[in-house]
């Protein structure tokens, strides 16, 4: 049960109440030093053990997660984690070895990257793979570098423009500057598709590389890959996939065959490593055979029967201390090694499957942005229902209420209230049916009774909380009221 | 207030300008106000630059998102709005008065001829 009334561990402090009683001083008391640092002032909590204890139990109650409830977050393939993952992620031999032993203590460990290396690189289609980047922003900063350091090798210092469409997820321009790129915009049409035009007018010999999502960020596979891939190619630059949305394209097809050089997977979406807050994320680049001499170090290779660190010729550099998150490279290789080849494919069948069972089923009731068939995840529009006042946050809002976490709101930022949807392949039909007769109720709701929404959520510890004073106004410290 | 009142110019950035006495005041059309949604924080760091016409001239932040702001005519920034730094609620409830982001000496009034009137732009928004 949830108690909306649950005051702040701040409080129900008591003056004198302890939760732990403290043995006798072993030695003197002494005054503390005079400093600017060293404050009497500060308001501690004084509450009994039990109210501590049910205060924070109470509130870890509170937390939503894939293990509680569906959470059909688009773009971030919120995927269910397999509890096997952590059981051999926990075994001692990963667990407790220390990155600074040395490479013949920990073969084991690296025969596990080095085969990681390997099936990423099978994958994906793109043989040289870093293990190295903690996310999917630090393995497109990778992937930047090394198309910078080899155009720098080739004596091409000029090519420093990044090609990014305007569907593109906020970090590939942002990742862009960073490796000192110069981004410049490439249209989309209406269906999230490059526009040709616009791309082979914008393209000329400064080109370093385009960035391009695929399936791309409106969920949609982009027809014109391999003439988009020959433009760029044929005017020397590179051409990048963010593998964002790679749940779709296991076993199905490989960046490497469409004409792609160089692109990141987030370990943390496809490979169901745990996922916001549950852990870190880990954002392997991968690279065609040619720029493999580029990659990050330490990688590791295979010489006889036994696995080494080594530097690459010209490599770009360390991206940070030691391996990457090798706990989450063990889940990765844990979930890959359970399902093979046929169970990989399998699950972006059933991925793209179950989005396109939700576009289906909602398509009489919200707008779709494309006619054709989705990939993992389809984008709506609630323009219809905001001719009645309800917008898409609302809709999210009210989602919360049935139990739901909200779809991505907004993004794309080309498609008007956007809710983005994607339900992955972990999701029984029941639950999916559920979702979409409460994105149903909620949409004939919109018409019959929108305030209902409006006013939503109302079965939640808090109600909707007022985001613009929250920004404009900020209430960083507690206060006594 | 109109959501595009007939006597001002707008670009496709949804910028307005009214001119007066050589003076630009600008700043963003209701519909840009919200399609925003709410705004929390308005960044101008141009005081006293000049500026070319469709150059960035801030930021506007939003509890949506962040957006950059284009001057929609050449000149030097002479005057921001101090008020929206603790009110820029005034943008989502009056963007036409008080709701005006900066004044601009205007360097040159052909730059007028590139924006466009109240029933063209409405028929791109």
């Amino acid at each position: 049960m949830i108690n909306k009334e649950m005051p702040l561990l701040m409080d129900q402090s008591k003056k004198g109440r302890k939760a732990i009683k403290l043995p006798e001083l072993g030695v003197e008391k002494s005054e503390l030093p005079n400093s600017k640092f060293l404050r009497k002032d500060i308001s501690l909590p004084e509450v009994g053990q039990l109210d501590l204890i049910r205060y924070f139990t109470n509130l870890s109650s509170l937390n939503y997660s894939i293990d509680t409830n569906f959470y059909p977050l688009g773009s971030c393939t919120m995927k269910y984690n397999p509890k096997i993952n952590e059981q051999i992620a926990s075994m001692p031999g990963f667990a407790a070895s220390h990155p600074n032993q040395n490479d013949e203590k920990v073969q084991g460990n690296l025969r596990l990257m080095f085969e990681l290396q390997e099936e990423l690189g099978e994958i994906t289609g793109l043989p040289g793979v870093s293990l190295a980047p903690l996310a999917g922003a630090q393995g497109e900063y990778a992937g930047l570098l090394i198309a910078r350091e080899y155009h720098k090798k080739n004596n091409q210092n000029n090519r420093n423009i990044a090609l990014i469409p305007d569907s593109a997820h906020g970090t590939n321009p942002a990742s862009a500057s960073m490796a000192g790129l110069q981004a410049v915009t490439i249209k989309t049409t209406n269906e999230g598709d490059i526009d040709l035009d616009d791309l082979k007018d914008k393209v000329n010999e400064n080109v370093c590389v385009l960035m391009l999502t695929l399936p791309s960020t409106l969920g949609l596979f982009e027809p014109n890959i391999l003439e988009i891939t020959k433009v760029i190619h044929d005017n020397g630059g590179l051409v990048y996939a963010d593998g964002a949305n790679l749940n779709a394209l296991l076993g199905v097809t490989k960046f490497g065959d469409l004409g792609i050089d160089i692109c990141h997977s987030n370990l943390h979406k496809t490979f169901s490593t745990p996922h916001g807050g549950g852990g870190p994320g880990s954002g392997p680049v991968m690279v065609a055979k040619y720029l493999e001499s580029f990659l990050p170090y330490p990688h590791i290779k295979k010489e006889g029967n036994e696995y080494k660190q080594y530097k690459p010729e010209n490599t770009v550099g360390r991206l940070n201390g030691f391996y990457g998150s090798f706990g989450i490279l063990v889940r990765a290789y844990a979930y890959i090694r359970s399902l093979g080849k046929a169970g990989l494919k399998e699950i972006s069948e059933s991925a793209i499957i179950n989005a396109n069972y939700i576009q289906e089923k909602l398509k009489n009731d919200y707008k779709l942005t494309s006619s054709r068939y989705c990939m993992h995840e389809t984008v709506l529009s609630a323009s219809q229902q905001k001719e009645d006042g309800v917008k898409a946050i609302d809709i999210a809002k009210k989602l919360l209420d049935e139990g739901f976490h909200a779809p991505t709101m907004y993004f794309p930022l080309i498609v008007d209230e956007a809710l983005m949807i994607e339900p992955t392949e972990s999701e029984s039909k029941e639950t999916i049916d559920r979702f979409i007769d409460a994105m149903i109720m909620i949409s004939e709701l919109s018409k019959s009774n929108p305030k209902e929404i409006i006013d939503a959520p109302v079965n939640l510890p808090v109600e909707r909380l007022d985001e613009a004073q929250a920004a404009r106004n900020p209430v960083l410290i507690w206060a006594k009221k | 207030m109109s959501a595009v009142p007939e006597n001002l110019k707008y670009s496709e950035d949804h910028e307005w300008v009214k001119i007066e006495d050589n003076v630009a005041i600008i700043g963003i059309t209701m519909h840009a106000a919200e399609s925003l949604g709410d705004i929390v924080y308005i960044d101008v760091d141009s005081l006293g630059k000049d500026l070319k016409q469709f150059e960035k001239f801030g930021e506007i932040e939003s509890v949506k998102a962040v957006s950059d702001l284009f001057v929609p005519v050449s000149g030097k920034v002479v005057e921001i709005n101090e008020e929206l730094t603790n009110n820029p609620e005034y943008v989502n409830e009056d963007c036409y008065e008080k709701g005006w982001i900066i004044k601009l000496e205007v360097e040159n009034s052909n730059d007028l001829e590139k924006l466009l009137g109240s029933s063209d732009y409405e028929k791109i928004i």
